[in-house]
């Protein structure tokens, strides 16, 4: 047994659920108990999808445990098939499954489907969400392709010459971190050096692009958290060759266009000229204008401008998953200025690169999924900023560090509807923003601890009813105005300045129960039974008036 | 016997409206809901001295924070003690490990008074004795822990079933009193609680406790004459046992909205042998403000067509509520779970026309949705965005469990809940 007070992962099944709804026509049959379909909210919460994921649950509950629910498998099984008609069908189990081994998978196998089934052995107790992903993308690619691998020793066709060269993008998938958009990004830097995207899978995909796979030039690995295998596989038995840098910031970028254009004996010079966008050309509005004109990134300006310079060796703390924690190491240290002093992931995969990368930084890499090691590496490295997932902010609000998201597992608030790609040129200007936004707060917050009198920037977590110290400021009214606030009209708000004379006139009773009234609607309550008070002609507000104002207004 | 059944030829239940039997849909499929685990969401608010420890795998701990993630914590107030490979294989003793991992969660978190080794799926599977385990970790950790136990796990329990279960494993540990008292059941908002109290003052019943308390160990103590009053209607298991330890239940609707705060004030007062008479004139002050705050939705809703999806056996005293006092029409109220008994005085108020379903095979309750077009859908979330793009408009249910909606004073934000999302798509225009 492990303490787990939050995992960086889920169970190998969500990373099914994730290759499933990223795809179009695979469904996805899943034997697990009732309340296991909360991973549905994880896609139409977390992502606002507007469809349910393609995923039909057994639902087994403990009355079933006596019965048959091999049989329940496939009733599932059957159902599913006739009522969505997918072209692809994955089986698999949660780890409640696991534990009473009905084999769903080769149940289903067993009924005669006209259609291909995957069977998936996940093992919920040993592997964990990427594990799953990855292994659920490849079984299905390799049903898929199995047909079509030429025998061992065929060599590739060459490329004909003067026509566009071809490139899937393997990898991104629903649940990931900011794919929507960096699959554009993406995109769009190929678009530049005249290369075109063939199959981007699993993300958008049906069964029938994933066997268009091999009639491209090259695969780019964009997750390997996801795809690597995949890749592995079709290099293997297809001879495609792969490009694996991962284009996150300005450097990795540059050394992805080149890793590109070399596998593709494609010219990128004017791609990589070392122009950076300066102060003159900062505000050209052709800068952005979509994949024909010239996009570069503004981070370089940016961090070089002087307003950057109190960010020089600001101490950073980096944990994610692989790809993201080599990617942010290479920026926070090269691209933004700050020093390291800390690297990790929870990525076992990746072990290898991001400990040869913390060496390179003179530092130990971190390699758990222990949320409390994590804490305590944070708490001794003493950071100024964190860069992690959102489990690191409840460690970053603990020791009042500030902290900015660069990977899963995240939340709602970590997909944006605004463009928000972390790869390529783009990718690098919304992480400047980012990143760098924190730290302002952090200095705002550095300013208050150190000037407590001041009348503006008071601790807003501190509610005035309690403390009976600060007022909030009346910006209606100069501080030093002589004028009297101009009597307020019935049923306005009262002018708040006056709301430290009004608190005399509130029962001790009433008070109380105003402060039941949740932060952020308190305020708003206040004044309207204020104004409900004075316009009853009430000198003494009651409970009664709280709630008399409350029937009034409405809320 | 087929697993998935045809719906049952549909039994009748007694009350209706109109003194007719009320139809009941019987359904067995694929099941969109939570499991009990989740009750820790709101739990562990409610009592902050308080921490759940889950005993499960992964998944369980998945679901957890997915659902309270979102809010940062500084100190976690849950967590789940994963099982692994060796655990399942016998290769570790089960109560070693879980001594281990308490004693590494006390280490950290001092102030803990009240630690909730909760049940799962995987934990119930392999018969793991949590009862056993709490009863020895508390000896070992009395006086300043209790440990208890309880089952979330989704084979057992549904959504707010967990939330029973935690408070029937509290009910041995509550102090014994042949005192009379009134004991107020189910989590409610704390200043929905302190009204409620208010009243029950006013009419001269004083010294109300509750349970859940605010603090966990704080706990009320209960006797033959301790009278037992739901706030909650999904506490089956939690009534019985404080019936088994001689607490006398009365029987009312739930305290939603003025007619069903009414019911159930007057249902405590009768107990307590306090006349209508004498009761009345203390709750008209508040019964006008309902009714008031109510009357400012009912034009939004009145005669609109709802459908309710099963998640938390709120179902049929929201269904009451809004179909008696904001004139909403019925088409079907699905609950998870129907207990005749703690429902007996929400049946009788439902208007025959009104189809009750059981339980849930999901696809074919969409299908219904889907054929009745409703004008408003109350859904769990894993179904709500998908109907609004759908095109139909849907009021997520969870946040009834969160919000608060007991009582006169809310009634009308219980109408506006509901109101809110019709009047949202008035207002957007793109």
């Amino acid at each position: 047994m492990d303490l787990t007070l939050w995992t960086y992962e889920g169970p190998p099944h969500v990373g099914a659920m994730r290759i499933a709804t990223s795809m179009e026509g695979v469904h996805y049959v899943l034997h697990a108990p009732q309340g296991d379909t909360y991973a549905d909210l994880l896609f139409t919460m977390i992502e606002r999808r507007g469809k349910r994921p393609p995923v039909t649950y057994t639902t087994f509950q403990a009355r079933d445990l006596g019965g048959d629910t091999a049989e329940m498998v496939k009733v599932s099984v059957r159902d599913a098939v006739e009522r969505f008609q997918p072209q692809a069908l994955l089986v698999g189990e949660s780890c409640t499954a696991e534990l009473i081994q009905d084999q769903p998978g080769a149940l289903a196998s067993g009924m005669g489907l006209p259609i291909p089934i995957v069977n998936l052995e996940l093992p919920a107790y040993s592997k964990k969400e990427n594990w799953g992903a990855a292994e659920t993308f490849y079984q299905l690619v390799r049903r898929l392709l199995k047909d079509q691998v030429p025998p061992p020793g065929t060599a590739r066709p060459a490329r004909t010459p003067g026509v566009r060269p071809k490139v899937n993008l393997l990898g991104p998938s629903a649940l990931g971190f900011r794919c929507r958009d960096d699959v554009t990004e993406v995109c769009r830097l190929l678009g530049e050096i005249g290369v075109q995207v063939s199959v981007v899978a699993p993300l958008g995909a049906s069964p029938a692009d994933l066997q268009r796979i091999p009639e491209a030039d090259l695969n780019i690995c964009l997750y390997p958290e996801v795809a690597k295998p995949v890749c592995d596989w079709l290099e293997r038995q297809f001879a495609m060759p792969c490009a694996y840098t991962v284009p996150i910031g300005i450097g990795a970028t540059r050394d992805f266009l080149e890793e590109v254009g070399a596998a593709l004996g494609v010219d990128v010079t004017t791609a990589l000229r070392p122009e950076v966008v300066g102060a003159s050309d900062l505000w050209s509005p052709q800068l952005h204008g979509g994949s024909t004109e010239r996009a570069r990134s503004r981070l370089p300006w940016y961090s070089r401008s002087v307003d950057s310079t109190y960010l020089t060796g600001k101490r950073v703390f980096v944990f994610a998953d692989g790809t993201h924690a080599l990617a942010a190491a290479r920026i926070a240290t090269a691209e933004l200025g700050f020093e390291l002093v800390g690297l990790g992931t929870y990525s076992r995969e990746s072990a290898k690169p991001v400990r040869a990368a913390a060496r390179s930084y003179g530092l130990e890499a971190l390699i758990t999924d222990d949320y409390l090691a994590v804490e305590q590496a944070i708490s001794e490295a003493a950071p100024e900023l964190v860069l992690g997932t959102q489990m690191e902010r409840h460690i970053a609000k603990r020791l009042s560090i500030p902290c900015a998201v660069i990977s899963t597992p995240i939340h709602v608030q970590d997909v944006p509807a605004r463009y928000g790609p972390q790869m390529g040129w783009e990718g690098a200007n919304v992480i400047f923003d980012t990143w760098v936004h924190p730290l302002m707060m952090g200095l705002e917050e550095h300013l208050i601890g150190m000037f407590r009198e001041d009348f503006e920037f008071v601790d807003g977590h501190q509610s005035h009813l309690h403390t009976g110290g600060s007022k909030p400021v009346d910006s209606s009214r100069p501080m030093d105005s002589q004028d009297p606030p101009e009597p307020a009209p019935a049923a306005a708000v009262s002018v708040s300045t006056a709301s430290t004379d009004k608190t005399r006139r509130w029962s001790q009773e009433g008070l109380a129960e105003l402060g039941k009234i949740p932060f952020f609607v308190r305020g708003k309550v206040r004044r309207n039974t204020e104004a409900f008070a004075q316009t009853q002609g009430i000198d003494l507000i009651t409970v009664d008036t709280l709630y008399e104002a409350k029937a009034h207004y409405g809320r | 016997m087929a697993l998935i059944q045809q719906s049952d030829a549909a039994p009748q239940v007694p009350g209706g409206g109109c003194a007719q039997p009320l139809t009941l849909l019987r359904e067995r499929g694929q099941r969109e809901v939570f499991c009990g685990l989740t009750s820790i969401v709101w739990l562990h608010r409610r009592m902050p001295d308080a921490f759940f420890l889950v005993v499960g795998s992964r998944t369980c701990a998945h679901l957890v924070q997915s659902a309270a993630g979102v809010m940062i914590f500084a100190e976690p107030r849950f967590g789940t003690a994963i099982l692994g490979e060796r655990d399942l294989a016998g290769l570790a003793d089960a109560n070693d490990e879980l001594d281990r991992v308490v004693e590494q969660l006390l280490e950290r978190r001092p102030e803990i008074r009240t630690l909730f080794l909760v049940g799962s799926c995987p934990s119930e599977v392999i018969k793991l004795d949590l009862a056993n385990a709490a009863q020895r970790l508390s000896q070992r950790h009395l006086p300043r822990v209790r440990v208890v136990s309880y089952s979330g796990s989704g084979i057992e329990t549904t959504f707010t079933q967990g939330e029973d279960n935690a408070l029937a494993a509290l009910v041995p540990l509550l102090p014994h009193s042949d005192a009379e008292s009134l004991l107020l059941v189910g989590t409610m908002a704390d200043q929905v609680e302190d009204q409620l109290c208010r009243l029950f003052a006013r009419l001269g019943l004083s010294g109300v406790r509750t349970l859940p308390p605010r603090r966990s160990t704080d706990l009320p103590p209960v006797g033959p004459n301790t009278r037992i009053l739901l706030c909650q209607p999904y506490l089956s298991a939690t009534a019985r046992a404080l019936q088994a330890r001689g607490a006398q239940l009365v029987t009312a609707p739930y305290p939603l909205g003025v007619n069903g705060t009414t019911a159930w004030i007057q249902a405590a007062a009768e107990a307590f042998g306090l006349a209508a008479s004498a009761v009345e004139p203390h709750l008209e002050a508040a019964r006008q403000r309902g009714r008031q705050a109510v009357a400012r939705y009912r034009d939004q809703l009145e005669g609109k067509r709802l459908f309710l999806l099963p998640d938390s056996q709120l179902e049929i005293p929201l269904a009451r509520f809004l179909h008696q006092e904001c004139g909403m029409v019925l088409q079907e109220v699905g609950t998870p779970y129907l207990d005749r008994l703690l429902m007996a005085a929400e049946l009788e108020q439902l208007p025959a026309t009104a189809t009750i379903s059981e339980g849930q095979h999901v696809d074919r309750q969409l299908e219904r949705v889907r054929a009745a077009r409703p004008d408003l859908v109350v859904c769990g979330l894993g179904l709500a965005n998908p109907l609004e793009a759908e095109g139909m408009a849907t009021k997520w249910s969870i946040e009834l469990v969160f919000s608060p909606i007991q009582g006169y004073e809310q009634a009308g934000d219980l109408a506006e809940l509901f109101a809110r999302p019709l009047a949202r798509r008035q207002r957007l225009h793109f």
